[in-house]
């Protein structure tokens, strides 16, 4: 393996508009805030499909499943979403924030 | 997000130009506004101009509630001009930290595959190379060949392009004879404290391999920390 295969990162916001250009239903998730010690900067991305395949991260791990399930009824309703995600939410015990922060995510269609 | 938004800010994206994708958080609605446009108009202007500099992405509040700032500055790339012994270094660990690195080097002795395997290399003069891929403020630029045909134009591109880091090897007296030379042809003095020279950071390195350390190390100190750094 090469350097350059090592560190090849996946471009989300082209795979998004791939997967959607080949004809397939899309959502795409934002961190457009976080607090205390987040996993992933604002900004970063994570691409769903309908069937739950997803590229992509917003935090390293802890609540993709969520979002991933979330995305799922975005792209139903075609309607966007804001999740909340952290140690002092009331889904903690589900999918908290091992970190001890807070993330919120924007969930919408790519139609 | 609207298809069509989503493929025109894939295409600055491609093409490195500086965009701020605009969400409307109380109703999604999107737009996508270029550091290249005229937004002096725009009721964000002043917040636009701020997050273009500073590159981060963010939530604030506009007129009619949160507006998120979604900020796409081009990844920092690293022109290396000499497929040297340093460069052989420099190249993986600069790959490694995250930058889109070129090799350039018109001698073809040196700018070989099997010298950087799997990296991006040009056995051309720069002149001819960065015609097609120019420089910008979200390039880096080391001139290690200590030729001065190799070295010069690059390093004077450079320096008028903005580029965020320009480096160059050679000794102080080296450096000296380099400046009147960026003097002769009519390069403005003010510019040439932009260069790091002698390059890297001041650890003492005293190999090649250690050479490519202290550049690496002042490379990311000028992209994380110089006013506008394309974070």
């Amino acid at each position: 393996m090469t350097a350059t295969e090592t560190i090849s990162i996946p471009d989300v916001l082209k795979t998004a508009e791939n997967w959607r250009g080949s004809g397939r239903s899309v959502a795409l998730a934002t961190v457009v805030e976080t607090w205390g010690s987040a996993p992933r900067p604002v900004g970063s991305h994570l691409v769903i499909d309908a069937e739950g395949n997803f590229e992509g991260s917003v935090s390293g791990g802890c609540v993709e499943g969520a979002v991933v399930s979330e995305a799922i009824d975005v792209i139903e309703t075609g309607k966007p979403t804001t999740l909340e995600f952290g140690v002092a939410d009331e889904t903690a015990w589900r999918v908290g924030l091992s970190c001890g922060g807070r993330i919120r995510v924007y969930v919408e269609p790519v139609s | 997000m609207d298809i069509s938004l989503l493929s025109e800010l894939n295409k600055d994206r491609a093409a490195r130009r500086a965009a701020i994708l605009v969400t409307e958080m109380t109703d999604g609605r999107q737009r996508l506004v270029r550091k290249s446009d005229v937004f002096s108009a725009d009721p964000l202007a002043e917040e636009l101009a701020k997050r273009f500099r500073s590159g981060k992405s963010g939530m604030i509040t506009g007129e009619n509630g949160e507006v998120f700032l979604n900020v796409s500055l081009p990844a920092p790339r690293l022109v290396v001009i000499g497929a040297v012994h340093i460069s052989q270094a420099l190249v993986p660990m600069a790959e490694i930290a995250g930058l889109d690195v070129t090799v350039i080097d018109p001698r073809t002795a040196f700018a070989t595959d099997d010298r950087f395997p799997g990296s991006t290399l040009k056995a051309e003069w720069p002149e001819d190379v960065l015609k097609d891929t120019p420089l910008d403020a979200f390039t880096a630029v080391a001139a290690v060949t200590h030729d001065p045909k190799i070295d010069d134009f690059p390093l004077m591109e450079a320096l008028k392009t903005g580029c965020f880091y320009v480096g160059a090897l050679g000794s102080r007296k080296t450096h000296g004879k380099r400046l009147e030379r960026f003097t002769d042809a009519g390069l403005a003095p003010e510019l040439f404290d932009r260069i790091d020279a002698p390059i890297g950071l001041d650890i003492g390195a005293a190999s090649p391999e250690e050479i490519a350390v202290a550049v690496l190390g002042a490379i990311i100190k000028a992209l994380r920390t110089a006013p506008g750094a394309a974070a």
